[in-house]
């Protein structure tokens, strides 16, 4: 299989998306907290100045701010990197967003290990965790530009509060322009037999590669996009954990309370089978290029090999 | 007061911290810089005349304390250590490599004379705070400096910090605001104006003096006056150029973060 990066940066499709939506849709209003410029929205703040707003480097501020808009009728998106935009105001997200469940987007950019340089202040490893386990949010995170824009009339639609997991740079390709988003249901990238890979976000092109790489060793590996944390699709889930009776999980953070504890649970909750953790293992993150912390970190292909042929022995 | 020889000597030591510092990212070949150089002065003062610290050991109780709560500076911070004596110039050039002990924002547990790790803005000003009233608890002479960004003080942690630090009359607490004036989206009166930023602090019960950010002679002056100062903490408010001293950045809001490679570096340098 060949990859190929998406053409687009994620930002720009973002902004695009916003662009287009906020002609017709004049509940979109833009947020932001000095980080415009990394996150792509520069033109829509040239081409709505008064639908878009800076409010400096105060992101508990900004969420608070979104909440009152949405209160107020408009569709608020407020943007900045997944540390700030999820730990740095997870109380004003969790009181002023989800328990009054009002439709305010958050989203954030540079998710665990692509702040790269940026190092270990800058990676929020546990952002779904902490998300997923907030009543009433949703959280989504698009695997590449097809799918972001398949979802992006559910993204705006969506009645409740929904927190989206932005890597704002080109994304490998995943998904073929024919690609329907349902939302809330898993997406078959790879169909497979013996074990299946779930996978979200920039460990899908990882599992993909390690699919290949057990299919030359005999081995058949489904590949699912888990790309909807939350409201989780324990039905799809479920399904291939009991066609394939092993599972892998992949995910750019925490293996504590993300993917690979969703997965678990779910397996738990309806059909007790191996499930292994490909992610990272409970510590901080640190500066490097996202390749040297994918191998330093045990994320690659290759661990996602071994983790597979580990939860087939399990089986046995 | 400040000899001629010991002006000279720190404003060279000002210039060795920017040159490092526009080295280093060169290296690493992008980075914060900007708002790295437009400290090099406070920098220079700090650690080559006010501060009382040893660098053969780093973690000496009695010691003053700098945070540099603004950490994407850490570079500058970097620099000044290295040049101090606390680590080799030779691990400066592994900013921001893979495994690199020096990341790009300040981080107490991998750099020899970093105090407190900041990252996530305004969390080190707090820290600061938290650590001078340790040394009140104490009883203990040591000082605590600070800076911070004018972007950063947008933050409301700040003043949550601020209101604190100045109903417990820590005296042994002087902050520097880098006043440069820009933070990544454009100018801070563009973004969320500051204005008027004295008044603030001084409602806070603060004691203030507004200084030149590049004038080690008048920011010397306003620590000795801090040092008179009892009963309140004192904030610097250091007019700064963002990208202070380095051609292809000053003044530009682009000099937040650049990127460069070491022909740039050659020749600025031997532009200087
Ligand atoms: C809480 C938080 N929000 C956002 C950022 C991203 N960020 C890093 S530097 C910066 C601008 C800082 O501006 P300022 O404080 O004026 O710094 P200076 O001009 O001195 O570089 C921003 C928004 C961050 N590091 N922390
Ligand atoms: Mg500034």
């Amino acid at each position: 299989m060949t990859f190929v990066k998406d053409q687009n940066e994620m930002r720009k499709v973002y902004c695009t998306l916003l662009s287009e939506s906020a002609k017709t849709d004049d509940r979109i209003v833009v947020l932001e907290a000095d980080l415009m410029a990394s996150n792509g929205t520069k033109d829509f703040f040239k081409n709505f100045p008064e639908r878009a707003y800076n409010v400096g480097i105060a992101e508990a501020n900004m969420i608070g701010v979104a909440a009152g808009l949405a209160s107020c009728g408009k569709l608020p998106f407020a943007n900045t990197f997944t540390a700030f935009a999820t730990r740095r105001c997870y109380d004003q997200i969790t009181i002023s967003a989800a328990y009054t469940n009002l439709p305010l987007r958050v989203v954030g950019t540079d998710p665990g290990l692509a702040a790269e340089v940026n190092g270990g202040t800058h990676m929020s490893m546990e952002d779904v965790s902490i998300m997923r386990a907030m009543p009433n949010m949703a959280v989504f995170e698009p695997v590449d530009e097809t799918q972001f824009r398949a979802a992006w009339d559910w993204i705006v639609s969506y009645e409740g509060p929904l927190y989206i997991r932005l890597f704002r740079k080109n994304t490998t390709k995943i998904f073929d322009e024919g690609y329907t988003f349902e939302p809330g249901k898993v997406s078959l990238v790879k169909d497979g037999a013996d074990v299946v890979l779930f996978a979200s976000g920039i460990m899908v092109a990882e599992a993909l590669k390690a699919a290949e790489a057990l299919e030359a060793d005999g081995i058949s590996a489904a590949v699912v996009n888990v790309h909807t944390l939350k409201p989780f699709d324990s039905e799809g889930v479920a399904a291939w954990l009991k066609k394939c009776g092993a599972a892998v999980t992949c995910e750019n953070g925490t293996v504590l309370g993300g993917l690979g504890s969703a997965v678990a649970e779910c397996a738990a909750d309806n059909c007790p089978v191996p499930v292994k953790k490909i992610g990272v293992q409970d510590h901080f993150g640190e500066v490097g290029t996202l390749s040297y912390l994918q191998e330093k970190y045990h994320m690659t292909a290759k661990d996602i090999v071994e983790a597979a042929k580990a939860a087939i022995d399990m089986k046995k | 007061m400040i000899s001629d020889a010991c002006l000279q000597e720190l404003n060279a030591k000002a210039r060795d911290i920017r040159v490092l510092t526009l080295e280093m990212i060169g290296h690493a070949g992008k980075g914060h810089l900007g708002g790295a150089v437009s400290i090099a002065d406070i920098l220079s003062l700090l650690y080559f005349k006010r501060m009382n610290v040893k660098p053969e050991e780093p973690r000496w109780a009695d010691r003053d304390r700098l945070v540099l709560s603004k950490g994407h500076a850490g570079t500058a911070l970097y620099a000044a250590l290295s040049l101090r004596g606390y680590f080799p110039r030779e691990v400066c050039y592994t900013l921001n490599q893979n495994g690199t002990t020096l990341p790009s924002h300040v981080d107490m547990r991998k750099v020899p004379g970093a105090d407190m790790t900041a990252g996530s803005l305004a969390q080190g000003f707090s820290a600061a705070v938290g650590m001078a009233l340790a040394g009140k608890v104490d009883s203990k002479s040591y000082k605590v400096y600070t800076i911070v960004g004018d972007g950063e003080s947008q933050e409301g942690q700040i003043w949550e910090a601020a209101m604190f630090a100045g109903n417990h009359g820590l005296d042994n607490l002087v902050a520097f605001t880098d006043w440069n004036g820009m933070q990544i989206d454009g100018t801070t009166d563009e973004v969320n104006s500051l204005n008027p930023l004295d008044g603030k602090w001084e409602s806070f019960g603060w004691h203030v003096i507004t200084v030149d950010g590049h004038d080690i002679v008048a920011l010397d002056a306003a620590l000795d006056e801090a040092e008179t100062v009892k009963g309140k903490p004192t904030m610097i408010l250091a007019k700064t150029l963002k990208g202070k001293g380095i051609s292809f950045a000053e003044g530009k809001v682009s000099s937040h973060s650049m990127a460069y490679g070491l022909d740039e570096v050659a020749a600025e340098i031997a532009k200087m």
